[in-house]
């Protein structure tokens, strides 16, 4: 049997983070009512001028400098020719030949190895509107269409085709995300729309250089869609060829409900966008001065940060990816460093009980109720030894429900750690009256017999009582 | 040479609906056209930089600024159907 591998390559619809759209002042706010947001430019009526908003032409930049892209120093704009009754002017503004970014470059780490992902362009282009359908897009008796998107500006990032796996493709639109999330031209948000994939996959076996026929896969809106939407159809072009058939070129779309990719096919007619320049805009020319000024106002990007926790903080090469993925995670482990500045220990709360606490509610850390200020306050109290870690872990789920003070909860509850030596002198004395068997082990040599009079010490307390000192204690009674 | 079939082909790009004898017709208009460019494609460009706009003007922008928007009965004022605010069209795959 054949080896086979998979050729991956990614095209990916950011939408920037601007008030109004690319070539109009109408507003990109989400959720308006439908056709409110929208003005004779964007609706395509006869007569009006488009004129480009200059900071999607800011962003579009800095997208592409953080991609390690090179700024074309002339760009411009050309109207791609295609009828959808989501695009009111029957072309939509884009860029072909003179894209404003090309030739650049971001690092994955899938299956344990280091790749390089090559990125053809990052292009500007305007959104089209959205449509409506009752039911399934197959099912619908008419649709609807609502224009506020159209208009919205978007960046179109395409790869080259440099993936071979589902899980090398995973990691490049997450890396992807994450690098435009810490430039702060777009939240890219893939259940809201605001960061959208298709991606274009074919098989060849290993070892052969030329490219197979490739499909289109559209219609994922998650991490794991893509991931399983590519090994779904990964196995499915190796059955055919392997049946000895052959692959069509054709755009399918994931079924997310059955797991399966579906043929778009309408009509076989061919796409032919007779691309040309658009005559109502000029070109863009951007000087060296320009783009080195949005350089030097780029933030720190992930791959940076990630290096400095390693370096500077002596976290875990795994803990630091973690950490660094999505820009709000990292934000907010830095905003906690602020007011209780040991990494380590932050890292570990933070990785640890905080996302299994928000994984088992399902809330993303920018909906946490815990701010970051009440986190430090957490590990406050327990390096002052008001409080055990154990303890802790208990107040810290308090917090995440109620977004309660950890000192209110401590309070309230009672909690504070028992180091009063008399006080724990007299528990401990009851625990060793009470347990004589254990007593008799320890004194014979069995010395593991005092963990168990410890677990008894922290029940009787409740947990509370400070744990070191309770072993230091008993130790000293037991050897008396 | 520019075929009635390349005509029937633009025209369905364009959604435009001919008859037969306006086929005929922008088959030989549209060869003319060609014809004529032909002879502009003789010219020597080798030194002549192509041209993205035909008037020397570059970076005209707008401030990120909102302004107007046409209330939903004028932006839909020409829409065939509507329902709602929506616009409504034939279901379109």
């Amino acid at each position: 049997m054949a080896q086979w591998e998979a050729v991956v390559g990614l095209e990916v619809h950011v939408e920037l983070k601007t008030n109004t759209k690319i070539f109009c002042n109408s507003s990109t706010e989400f959720g308006g009512d439908p056709n409110t947001h929208v003005c004779p430019v964007c609706m395509g009526l006869p007569g009006v001028l488009p004129v480009l908003n200059k900071k999607v032409l800011e962003y579009a930049v800095k997208a592409g400098l953080a991609l390690n892209c090179e700024i074309a120093p002339f760009s411009k704009f050309d109207r791609k020719n295609y009828y959808y009754p989501d695009l009111p002017k029957n072309y939509q503004i884009s860029q072909y030949d003179l894209p404003i970014a090309e030739h650049g470059y971001l690092d994955i780490e899938a299956e344990k190895e280091n790749k390089r992902i090559g990125i053809t362009r990052v292009h500007m282009e305007e959104d089209a509107g959205k449509l409506v359908h009752q039911g399934t897009i197959m099912t619908t008796p008419y649709s609807l269409v609502d224009y506020n998107r159209t208009g919205v500006p978007l960046i179109e990032i395409v790869s080259e085709p440099d993936m071979r796996t589902a899980e090398e493709a995973r990691a490049y639109l997450e890396k992807l995300k994450a690098i435009i999330q810490y430039t702060g031209v777009s939240d890219c948000k893939m259940e809201e729309g605001s960061l959208r994939c298709d991606v274009n996959i074919s098989v060849r076996p290993t070892g052969e250089t030329e490219f197979g026929t490739k499909a289109e896969i559209k219609n994922m809106n998650s991490f794991k869609a893509l991931q399983k939407a590519l090994e779904y159809e990964i196995e499915r072009q190796i059955d055919v060829l392997e049946d000895g058939g052959t692959i069509v070129q054709e755009t399918r779309t994931w079924d997310e409900e059955k797991g399966v990719t579906v043929s778009m096919r309408s009509k076989e007619e061919a796409h032919d966008y007779r691309y040309f320049p658009d005559p109502d805009l000029v070109p863009v020319v951007m000087e060296d001065e320009w783009v080195e000024e949005i350089k030097g106002s780029l933030p720190e990007l992930p791959d940076d940060r990630k290096k400095r926790y390693i370096e500077a903080y002596g976290l875990s090469e795994y803990d630091a990816t973690v950490l660094t993925m999505a820009k709000e995670m990292s934000d907010y482990f830095e905003e906690v460093l602020e007011y209780f500045p040991q990494p380590k220990i932050v890292s570990n709360w933070m990785m640890g009980d905080l996302t299994g606490l928000l994984n088992a509610s399902q809330v993303e850390i920018e909906n946490c109720r815990v701010s970051p200020t009440q986190l430090a306050e957490l590990l406050k109290l327990i390096d002052k030894g008001t409080i055990s870690g154990k303890i802790a872990k208990s107040v810290l789920e308090e917090m995440v429900a109620t977004g309660k003070d950890p000192a209110k909860i401590v309070e309230e509850k009672g909690l504070v750690q028992i180091s009063d030596q008399g006080e724990l002198e007299k528990i401990i004395e009851e625990v060793i009256v009470s347990n004589p068997k254990s007593v008799e082990d320890y004194n014979n040599g069995k010395k593991q017999a005092i963990g168990f009079l410890v677990g008894q010490t922290m029940k009787a307390t409740k947990g509370k009582a400070n744990p070191g000192m309770v072993n230091k204690l008993l130790k000293e009674k037991l050897d008396q | 040479m520019i075929s009635k079939k390349d005509v029937e082909h633009v025209a369905l790009l364009g959604r435009l609906k001919l008859n037969e004898e306006e086929k005929e017709i922008y088959t030989k208009q549209l060869n003319d056209i060609l014809e004529h460019a032909e002879k502009l494609q003789k010219l020597d460009t080798k030194d002549v930089t192509p041209t993205a706009h035909v008037l020397p003007v570059k970076n005209v922008f707008r401030e990120d600024e909102v302004g107007d928007h046409l209330p939903n009965e004028k932006a839909t004022a020409n829409a065939p159907e509507k329902e709602g605010n929506y616009v409504k069209v034939p279901k379109i795959m």
